[in-house]
C-alpha cells in the first residue's frame, strides 16, 4: 500500500516534468516547422515594399541590433555604477534599503506599464517622439535591476583581502574599485549583459508605443533617432495586424534561435567563470 | 602582478597627487551615488506620471462609475468607461493560470530538486531556462494558431480566442518561475531534516512531501506570488489569444485584460479615452504594488524563523 502510494506520486512528478518538456519540445518544433521553409536569403537581407510585394526583414533585424547596442551602452555603466556603489561607497543604511527596494518594485512592474511611462515621458516630455532612442531608454529602466543583482553577487565573492592589500598600500578608493573591484566582477557584469540582451531581444509591450512599428531601412545615427519595428514587434505586426503567419513563423525561428544562443552563452560564462573562481 | 593577472595598485607618495586623488575620489563617489539613486528616481517618475496622468480620469468618469461600470464603450457617441469586465478577467485569468501551472511547476520542481538523478536535473533546468526566454510574442503566436482552433473544436465554439486559451497560454509563461524559485528553495532545505525523517522509518517521497516541502513553504508560496505577478503584468501573449472583446468574463469568451485594455486602444486613442486608459495603467500599477507588497512580506516571513 504504503509502495503503490509512492509509486503514484513518483509518476505524477514525472508526468509534470515531462508536460513542462513537453510544452517546450513542442513549441520548438512546430515553429520550426512553420517557420523554416520561408527562411532564405532573400528574407533575411532585403527590406519589405509594397510595390513589389516583396516581404524581407533586414530593417528589423537591424533596428534589433540598434537598439540592443544603445540600451547594453546606457544600461551596463548606470546598473554596474549603482551595484557598486551599493557595496563600496554606501555607508548610510538608510539609502541602501531605498535604493534595494527601489530596484525590488522596478522589477516587478511589467512591461506594459514602461512602455506606456516610456512614452509620455521620453516620447512626449523629453521630445524625441516615437524612436528606437526612447525605447532603448525604457528598457535601460527595466532592465537596471537584473544587471545590478547580478554585479553584486559578484561583488560579493571579491575576497576583502584583495581590498584591504590595495588600500594597505595607500591606494585611494576610486583607484581600489577600478583596479580591483570591478575587473574581479567581470563575470556579474558579463552574466547581467546576456540577461539583459535575452530581455531586450524578447520584449514587445514596452516598444510598441515607444519605438513604434516602422520597417524603413536606416544607418545607426539616422536609425536611432527614428521610429523603428524590433524582431519582436515586427512578429507582431505582422501576424496579429496584417496575418502574414509565415511571416511571423520565420522571424520566431530566428527569435527562438537567438533565445537558445543567450542561454548557452550564459551558461558558458558561468562556466568559464567557475572554473576560474575555484582555482 | 597580483595571483589573477591583475596589476596591485602603486602607492603615490607626491604631495601633489595625494590631493588630486582625493578630488578624483570625492567626483567619482558622486557618480556613482548618482547612479545608485538612479533607480529611485525612475521609481518616482513612474509613480508620478502614472498618477497625475491617470487620476483625472477618474475623477471625471467618478471613481465608483470607473471601477465599477460593466460597460466599455470607448469608441459609442456617448461614451461610456467602465473597467470591472477587465478587473475581473485579469482576476479570473491570473487565478486560472495559477491553479493550472502551479501544480505542474511545484511538482516539476520537487521531482527536479529530490528524486532526480543530476543530468536529469542539469537537461530539464535548461529547458525551464529556455521556456523562460522566450519572448511572449511567440507563445502569443503558437497560441493563436494552435490553441484557439483547437479550443475552437473541442468546445464547439463560433471562436476559440477565448478567457480559456489566455489561461492555458499563461499558465505555461509563469511554469519557469514556479520551478525555478520553488527549486531553488528546496534545494536549500538542509539535508539533515530529511535524513531524520528517513531514520524514523519514513519512505523516500514521504519525506519529501512532508518534511522538504514545508521546510521550504516561504519559497514554493514565493514563487507563486511572484507567477501571479507575471500572469497579471502579461500583455501582449494575452492579447493575441483572447479576442479582445471588453465582455465581463466568461471561460468560453472573448474578453480583455487590464494590460490588453491599454495596448490595444493606446495607438488611436486621445482626450477622455487615452486619459481612461493611462486610469486603467494606474489600476494595474496598484495591483502589481498590492503584489509586490504580499511577495515581500512572505520573503522575509521565511527569513525570520
Amino acid at each position: 500500500m504504503r509502495k503503490a502510494k509512492e509509486n503514484l506520486w513518483k509518476t505524477i512528478m514525472l508526468a509534470c516534468t515531462l508536460i513542462t518538456c513537453a510544452i517546450l519540445i513542442f513549441l520548438i518544433g512546430y515553429v520550426l516547422v512553420q517557420g523554416i521553409k520561408e527562411l532564405s536569403i532573400n528574407f533575411l537581407t532585403t527590406s519589405p515594399s509594397y510595390t513589389t510585394g516583396n516581404i524581407g526583414i533586414l530593417p528589423d533585424i537591424m533596428n534589433t541590433v540598434y537598439l540592443l547596442i544603445v540600451s547594453l551602452l546606457v544600461l551596463v555603466p548606470l546598473g554596474v555604477g549603482a551595484a557598486v556603489y551599493l557595496s563600496e561607497y554606501a555607508r548610510n543604511h538608510r539609502i541602501v534599503r531605498l535604493i534595494d527596494n527601489a530596484a525590488e518594485i522596478l522589477s516587478g512592474i511589467p512591461s506594459i506599464i514602461y512602455g506606456l511611462v516610456g512614452m509620455l515621458f521620453f516620447c512626449q516630455f523629453m521630445n524625441q517622439q516615437t524612436s528606437l532612442l526612447a525605447g532603448a531608454l525604457t528598457l535601460v529602466i527595466m532592465n537596471l535591476p537584473t544587471i545590478m543583482r547580478t554585479t553584486r553577487e559578484s561583488l560579493l565573492s571579491v575576497p576583502k583581502g584583495l581590498r584591504e592589500g590595495a588600500y594597505g598600500l595607500g591606494a585611494s578608493k576610486w583607484r581600489v574599485v577600478r583596479t580591483i573591484v570591478v575587473p574581479e566582477c567581470l563575470d556579474g557584469i558579463i552574466t547581467g549583459c546576456i540577461l539583459s540582451a535575452g530581455r531586450i531581444l524578447g520584449e514587445s509591450a514596452a516598444l510598441l508605443f515607444t519605438a513604434g512599428f516602422a520597417h524603413t531601412l536606416h544607418g545607426f545615427a539616422d536609425g536611432i533617432t527614428s521610429s523603428g519595428a524590433t524582431l519582436t514587434v515586427a512578429l507582431y505586426v505582422y501576424a496579429k495586424e496584417q496575418g502574414e503567419f509565415q511571416v511571423a513563423f520565420s522571424i520566431a525561428v530566428i527569435l527562438l534561435v537567438l533565445a537558445v544562443l543567450v542561454n548557452l552563452s550564459a551558461e558558458l560564462v558561468r562556466k568559464h567563470f567557475n572554473g576560474k573562481r575555484n582555482v | 602582478m597580483g595571483p589573477r593577472g591583475e596589476r596591485w595598485p602603486k602607492a603615490r607618495p607626491h604631495l601633489r597627487n595625494v590631493f588630486m586623488y582625493k578630488v578624483i575620489d570625492r567626483i567619482m563617489q558622486g557618480v556613482f551615488l548618482f547612479c545608485g539613486l538612479v533607480t529611485v528616481a525612475c521609481v518616482l517618475v513612474i509613480t508620478v506620471y502614472l498618477v497625475v496622468s491617470g487620476l483625472p480620469a477618474i475623477g471625471e468618469i467618478g471613481i465608483i462609475k470607473f471601477l465599477f461600470g460593466k460597460v466599455w464603450a470607448s469608441t459609442a457617441s456617448n461614451p461610456t468607461y467602465g473597467i470591472l469586465p477587465f478587473i475581473l478577467t485579469s482576476i479570473y485569468g491570473t487565478f486560472g493560470a495559477i491553479i493550472l501551472g502551479v501544480p505542474i511547476g511545484f511538482f516539476t520542481a520537487v521531482y527536479l530538486s529530490k528524486v532526480a538523478p543530476l543530468a536529469v536535473k542539469k537537461s530539464v533546468g535548461f529547458v525551464v531556462s529556455l521556456l523562460a526566454s522566450i519572448p511572449s510574442v511567440v507563445y502569443g503566436l503558437v497560441g493563436m494558431l494552435v490553441l484557439v482552433p483547437a479550443i475552437r473544436k473541442a468546445f464547439n465554439l463560433a471562436d476559440g480566442a477565448t478567457l480559456f486559451a489566455a489561461i492555458i497560454v499563461l499558465a505555461i509563461m509563469i511554469l519557469p518561475s514556479i520551478i525555478n524559485v520553488s527549486m531553488t528553495s528546496l534545494d536549500a532545505v538542509p539535508r539533515k531534516y530529511e535524513e531524520g525523517s528517513l531514520a524514523l522509518g519514513a519512505t523516500e517521497l514521504e519525506t519529501y512531501l512532508r518534511v522538504s516541502v514545508p521546510a521550504a513553504r516561504s519559497g514554493i508560496v514565493a514563487s507563486i506570488v511572484l507567477g501571479t505577478g507575471r500572469a497579471i503584468g502579461e500583455a501582449m501573449a494575452v492579447m493575441m489569444v483572447s479576442g479582445n472583446v471588453p465582455n465581463m468574463p466568461e471561460l468560453f469568451g472573448s474578453v480583455r485584460f487590464l494590460t490588453t485594455a491599454v495596448a490595444s486602444e493606446m495607438s488611436y486613442s486621445s482626450g477622455l479615452q487615452q486619459q481612461a486608459l493611462f486610469s486603467i495603467a494606474l489600476v494595474l500599477f496598484v495591483f502589481i504594488m498590492l503584489i509586490n507588497m504580499l511577495l515581500r512580506k512572505v520573503m522575509s516571513g521565511g527569513e525570520s524563523k
